[in-house]
């Protein structure tokens, strides 16, 4: 398979994931959308760096997959504390900002 | 030709999980299939022969971020069993805009001349990686660490007991 092939596939996963993001009632919904979302992204660039023959880019994907565990830990750790102060974490209903 | 049956093998998969991560009613069920989804990702991996990649990925995000999710789910879920609707009101224009992109980023992926084929490995790709973390890219990996801790201690900070 080409390199297309995966590209394709890689859009198709981010695209299923900004619907999740866009559409989901849950904050934890939410951040399992930006995992789908980034995963494509990690599709992507192991992907490129196969194809152009250098491989030192997959480096990259390292640090990604680091850096979204980092994300999610934080992410559910501010879900939590939010669900302390509202008793809720439907993002509908997350108004604290609104004056 | 084998890589053809397991790319598509593991696009199926890939693909029907992750739909059923943002359709699915129930949340537990969705974590569940997101499971699988990043399973299917170190597929993908495995097919383009970045083993310690695949690794990682099974460690990290199937090991460690379903289980701090589940946790998640746990203490913040008070209507399990109950059938709440998990989607909002904007589904059609979420639809609409998510296929509006794919539609956009595939028409753009098929005008460019793209690799069809890859060279054969001549290296061994997990030495690669090990040698370049420690020589070229050390100064990030540190920062890596730098960047965990902080984001350890605020995970701890956010969950402490209330005083």
């Amino acid at each position: 398979m080409g390199l297309q092939a995966y590209l394709i596939l890689a859009a198709v996963v981010f695209g299923i994931g900004l619907f999740g993001v866009m559409t989901r009632r849950n904050t934890i919904g939410i951040l399992l959308g930006i995992e789908l979302m980034l995963n494509a992204v990690n599709i992507n660039l192991v992907a490129f760096a196969r194809f152009s023959g250098s491989e030192v880019g997959m480096i990259f994907t390292v640090f990604a997959i680091c850096i979204t565990v980092a994300e999610a830990a934080m992410g559910l750790a501010i879900v939590i504390l939010l669900f302390r102060i509202r008793r809720t974490v439907m993002a509908d209903h997350l108004d604290l900002l609104k004056g | 030709m084998a890589e053809t049956i397991g790319f598509w093998a593991v696009a199926v998969v890939l693909v029907g999980s992750a739909l059923a991560v943002v359709l699915s009613k129930n949340l537990f069920h969705s974590v569940l299939w997101l499971a699988l989804a990043l399973t299917g990702t170190a597929g993908v991996f495995l097919l383009l022969d970045a083993e310690f990649l695949a690794a990682v990925q099974l460690l990290l995000y199937a090991g460690g971020i379903i289980t701090i999710v589940v946790f998640a789910i746990v203490v913040t879920e008070r209507l399990v069993g109950e059938r709440i609707t998990q989607t909002n009101r904007r589904i059609t224009a979420g639809a609409v805009t998510s296929l509006a992109l794919i539609a956009l980023v595939v028409s753009a992926i098929t005008r460019q001349p793209l690799a069809t084929a890859r060279e054969p490995l001549t290296t061994d790709l997990t030495r690669t990686i090990g040698e370049s973390v420690l020589t070229r890219f050390v100064l990030p990996f540190e920062l890596l660490g730098v960047l965990m801790l902080a984001a350890m201690l605020g995970a701890v900070y956010f969950a402490r007991p209330e005083d």
